[in-house]
């Protein structure tokens, strides 16, 4: 039977398993929208594009799935670019579908015509320009596998209107054949074996684990790992879940702003075990004072991140969870117990903490929610000091549950994001870690989370100012605070909340928080929680750019 | 240090422009780069040289292979492989200066394609020394233009690095 254009799509993500898109219409996807009309394939509309992208990103990395977007030719596709770049930079499987002016009109400057495959190549994993219906089935096929395998990441489909009205014949292909693509699975066993004696011999060693463990769901290896051999583990911002913080192995995350033990603990290991993880800036600080001692092993599926900064002892190009399964055969226990001790130190040392005292404190916000959630929840953020407070305060413990935009540092991430995680875990509670700037980046999305009645909860951290930029115009800039101070009261988080027909609570007194979010718990629609915090608040420890990383401040002593 | 890679790639559009923009994006500079088609038409190479330490090399190598219409890249080392590059050179004249630059054409083997009253079009193919050597020895005269076509690489290994089908063979 043959199919147009716009059934085939349909039809192909049928194959593919999709049952829900995040899209907005428009001209050159009117074939499209009128075959989703009556499809078994679900589209959320968004009320902007670039929500619709990151909406699909929270959506994939909660659930595992690669995530479907939709949207018009020019002004359509240019506001998915942030939400595509968004998911470029954090490796998440995504599949970005853009209407494109009629194929005889391309080049000629026509309405709404943008050269979007030109604009998404260095923030795609590869896209695609549809030139013949025959590719069709072909290219949509191609797109999910290269989305969803070797190192994960966004695909661009450029669709053009006249070639959704024509007909061809219907055959998914089975298989792809890539010549130019293939990602390697299996870890070298020669590496592996040197791997296993490297860590059997390693007296301060360290599991240094990133997004690509949650992306392999390698979280059980890296348990065992950890676990059966005493070996304390570290994460990025991106590998938060990857292990239960409430073990005492955990050193929570390290870096810029992770806690002084974890970065004292892999400044002075003599092994760091990298998992899913690319040393990135944020990460290692000063480059050459980084790590002095350690021998590196990098286990990674994408070998242009092996060496690309700091230099690799036993690099071990694989999938991480294939590569685990295999080095747990062969390592022997290490005697870490002094080193152990030694961490623990640190820990007492240099603990985690906060101002305790009557105001509203952030963190206490957090620690708050992680109660009430019993760390189980879905926790998205936006981007700034929210985001750190989350990763600091908010104790994962399991993988898929912590979304935030690690690489590009997306303002207006979260909220669109945890609506795509709300729709993927129907019975999942949903948080969103947001600040008074950044939500308002996305804050139209609030039609969306109630019209499809999504019990999404945000939690603003209401400072009236852009809190980290003003955090580092204090620090380094001599506390002048150039055009980050947003005059508090504007808008009314409440009302506006209201005028969506969501509940809105605001928290002003310090025990008004844990009744505002245990309402929020029992509310079923989108709640937003203004709490009012003190604007002088900052994240700490803090390494200062270009420092290494055990060079901390802490605003505290 | 100058390195001359070697990529066999899709040969469909906006794949010279992937490559261009991943150079451009990660701050790698090109010194020449040459597409051409190869024995298989869907194939075609390219053959860039860039200039870098090893440990950039190493980058340039994995960030090509990692884009989905590249299919194979190698790295030309000293000795393994024979590069050549084609250079059109435009020289300024006079009847003093004629007879010395047809010698100095004639022994370094290049080919005059045209000879003006002003101006002497030359044509040259060789390695970068020869080309070199050439242009060096022609400056003194006055060098109107220089065209160059950038280098191309092939390996002199009996396998190499070829798009793969087997040629077919008289005997």
């Amino acid at each position: 039977m043959k199919l147009s254009g716009a059934q085939i799509l349909i039809e192909s993500l049928k194959c593919e398993g999709v049952d829900i898109i995040f899209g907005y219409p428009g001209g050159q996807v009117l074939p499209i929208f009128d075959a989703l009309y009556d499809a078994p394939v679900k589209l959320i509309l968004t009320r902007h594009e670039q929500a619709a992208a990151h909406a699909a990103d929270g959506y994939a990395r909660a659930t595992g799935k690669v995530g479907v977007c939709l949207a018009t030719s020019g002004p359509g596709a240019t506001n998915l670019v942030t939400g595509i770049a968004t998911a470029y930079m954090d490796s998440i499987p995504m599949v970005a579908i853009t209407g494109q002016v009629k194929t005889f009109l391309i080049g000629n400057d026509a309405f709404q015509e943008a050269d979007i495959t030109g604009i998404t190549r260095p923030i795609t994993k590869h896209n695609y320009l549809v030139e013949d219906i025959k590719d069709l089935a072909r290219i949509i096929k191609e797109a999910f596998h290269i989305a969803s395998t070797g190192r994960q990441g966004p695909v661009l489909i450029d669709f053009p209107s006249d070639i959704q009205l024509q007909e061809t014949e219907f055959h998914y292909p089975e298989k792809v054949d890539i010549r130019g693509y293939n990602p390697t699975y299996e870890g070298h066993p020669g590496q592996i074996k040197r791997a296993a004696k490297a860590i059997s011999e390693s007296k301060r060693p360290i599991l240094y684990v990133g997004g690509g463990v949650i992306s392999s769901n390698a979280s059980e290896e890296v348990r065992h790992l950890a676990i059966d051999n005493d070996i304390p583990v570290t994460t990025t911002l991106l590998g938060l879940g990857a292990f239960p913080q409430d073990n005492p192995l955990s050193l929570g995350m390290l870096g810029m702003h992770g806690t002084a033990y974890a970065n004292h603990s892999i400044m002075e290991s003599d092994l760091i075990i990298a998992v899913g993880a690319r040393f990135d800036d944020r990460v290692t600080g000063k480059l050459d004072e980084f790590a002095p001692n350690a021998k590196v092993i990098h286990i990674d599926i994408d070998p242009a991140s092996v060496s690309k900064s700091v230099e690799v002892d036993i690099p071990i190009v694989g999938d991480a969870k294939e590569v685990l399964k295999e080095l747990n055969k062969s390592v022997k226990k290490p005697d870490t117990k002094e080193w152990l001790k030694k961490i623990d130190d640190w820990k007492k040392k240099h603990p985690l903490r906060h101002k305790d005292d009557d105001k509203i404190r952030p963190q206490y916000v957090l620690e708050e929610i992680w109660k009430a959630t019993k760390g189980e929840a879905i926790i998205a953020t936006e981007v700034g000091q929210n985001q750190m407070w989350a990763a600091q305060f908010y104790k994962f413990l399991k993988p898929r549950t912590m979304l935030s935009s690690g690489g590009l540092g997306t303002m207006g991430y979260g909220f669109p994001a945890a609506i795509g995680a709300q729709l993927g875990k129907p019975g999942a509670v949903v948080w969103d870690i947001a600040g008074d700037g950044s939500i308002q980046m996305n804050i139209q999305e609030l039609a969306t989370a109630v019209i499809n009645k999504l019990p999404v909860k945000v939690a603003i951290l209401n400072n009236g100012c852009l809190g980290m930029v003003r955090q580092w115009q204090e620090l380094f800039y001599k506390k002048r605070y150039s055009y980050t101070m947003l005059g508090g009261v504007c808008p009314d988080f409440v009302k506006l909340a209201e005028s969506y027909g969501a509940l809105g609570i605001r928290v002003t007194k310090k025990d008004e928080v844990r009744r505002a979010i245990d309402k929020a718990m029992k509310t079923n629609t989108c709640v937003f929680i203004d709490f009012h915090i003190e604007q002088e608040e900052n994240v700490f420890p803090m390494v200062p750019a270009g420092q290494a990383i055990n060079k901390m401040i802490d605003g505290l002593a | 240090m100058k390195h001359t890679i070697s990529a066999l790639v899709e040969n469909k559009f906006g794949v010279l422009a992937r490559i261009a923009g991943l150079f451009s994006a990660r701050g790698f500079n090109i010194s020449s780069l040459a597409v051409g088609e190869t024995e298989d038409p869907s194939v075609s190479r390219m053959t860039i040289v860039v200039e870098g330490d090893d440990k950039t090399l190493e980058q340039i190598k994995k960030q090509l292979n990692k884009l989905i219409d590249i299919i194979k890249v190698v790295d030309f080392k000293e000795g393994k492989f024979l590069d050549r590059e084609l250079i059109l050179i435009k020289v300024a004249v006079s009847a003093k200066t004629r007879e010395a630059i047809l010698e100095a054409v004639e022994s370094s083997g290049a080919r005059i394609e045209n000879a003006g009253s002003k101006s002497i079009s030359i044509e040259a193919a060789g390695d970068e020394t020869k080309i070199k050597a050439l242009l060096e020895l022609l400056r003194p005269f006055g060098i109107l233009e220089v065209v160059r076509t950038g280098r191309i690489a092939m390996s002199i290994d009996d396998k190499g690095l070829s798009a793969g089908g087997k040629p077919e063979v008289n005997e």
